[in-house]
């Protein structure tokens, strides 16, 4: 076994002189080399668009668990006031695991940010050489003789493509990151609002039933409550509501 | 001597950076081996660091192929196995 750099670099000349097998008749190799190279330049354009899109729509998927949060926090503190200390507990505890997966969602969203600034400037040079690749081919065309013009086409192909190929894995790792990462938003936002978070016994999943219930009531305990505290009791209200824990 | 910082772009260097950068890369064999994923981010980091600062960046506009590759600075494990032991991290020149 090699290291890895003994081990890119030998992969990269293998599948350059792969590249350059197919290289044989030089005018026509120019003109086809360059047709690909402006699909490709396409292709990775596309692709950065649409990764784009995929990290707008993660960081809609964040911006809403920021939501679910606030939602819970303001749910555990309704059932707290209603007595309801087991149910505000719950919420919290989902509240924390919720804001937990956001964090980690942000951040990695954040790295996605500098990944798609670089790709950009992968995307910048590949113009760059797919340009200087058009000027070359023309004075090759003009300038040398069959035999030369074949290793200076080689020689120019091979540089491209290393770094269309390059540019082309980038993007894919990347795409690659973004789905993962939605994948876990969306599991996140399944399990909140489904309320069958990992972790939380049978009576959690009735949760938002058993909260959306406090909430109706909590007009009343809330009056409840300030009415026991004028008579100076201080113990919980509320046993009266939600179907029993 | 041109090595490509796969992710990042082209650097000309001297060719005395080459043992250097083969050490380096001795470390990313025996991180791999270890499956030390910390080890392994390390050395990709300094092998990432050595030829940026004892290169210079070549121009968007050169067409020339590298002497040697060096793999994306946040390569995992997996990928760095993939990379090893087969050849599907690196994609067919188009």
């Amino acid at each position: 076994m090699a290291g890895l750099v003994d081990r890119a670099s030998l992969i990269a000349k293998a599948k350059a002189s792969k590249l350059l097998d197919r290289a044989e008749n030089p005018e026509e190799t120019l003109d086809y080399s360059y047709e690909q190279q402006l699909v490709q330049l396409q292709n990775v354009k596309r692709g950065i668009a649409d990764l784009a899109t995929a990290k707008q729509r993660l960081q809609m998927q964040s911006a809403s668990m920021q939501e679910q949060s606030a939602k819970l926090d303001e749910q555990a503190r309704q059932a707290l006031q209603a007595g309801r200390e087991d149910l505000a507990r719950e919420a919290l505890q989902r509240k924390a695991t919720v804001q937990a997966q956001a964090g980690g969602i942000t951040q990695q969203s954040e790295q996605l940010d500098a990944q798609e600034q670089k790709l950009i400037e992968g995307e910048k040079a590949l113009q760059a050489k797919v340009e200087a690749f058009r000027t070359q081919k023309e004075v090759i065309k003009a300038q040398y003789s069959a035999a030369d013009a074949q290793v200076k086409i080689g020689e120019a192909a091979t540089g491209i493509g290393e770094h269309m190929a390059d540019v082309g894995l980038a993007i894919q790792r990347a795409q690659d990151k973004t789905e993962q990462l939605q994948a876990r938003a969306a599991a996140v936002d399944e399990l909140t609002t489904s309320g069958a978070l990992e972790d939380y016994t049978a009576q959690g999943d009735d949760l938002d039933r058993q909260l959306a219930q406090v909430q109706q009531g909590g007009q009343v305990d809330d009056e409840l409550a300030k009415l026991k505290a004028e008579l100076g009791r201080s113990g919980p209200p509320a046993q009266e509501v939600g179907s029993g824990s | 001597m041109i090595v490509r910082l796969m992710g990042e772009g082209q650097w000309q260097v001297a060719d005395s950076v080459r043992a250097p950068i083969d050490e380096l890369d001795g470390d990313t064999e025996r991180a791999v081996v270890a499956g030390d994923e910390v080890a392994l981010a390390l050395a990709l980091r300094r092998l990432h660091e050595l030829v940026r600062e004892s290169g210079e960046k070549l121009d968007d506009a050169e067409l020339a192929a590298s002497d040697l590759v060096v793999p994306p600075i946040d390569l995992s494990l997996v990928e760095a196995r993939e990379l090893l032991h087969g050849d599907g991290l690196i994609p067919e020149l188009p």
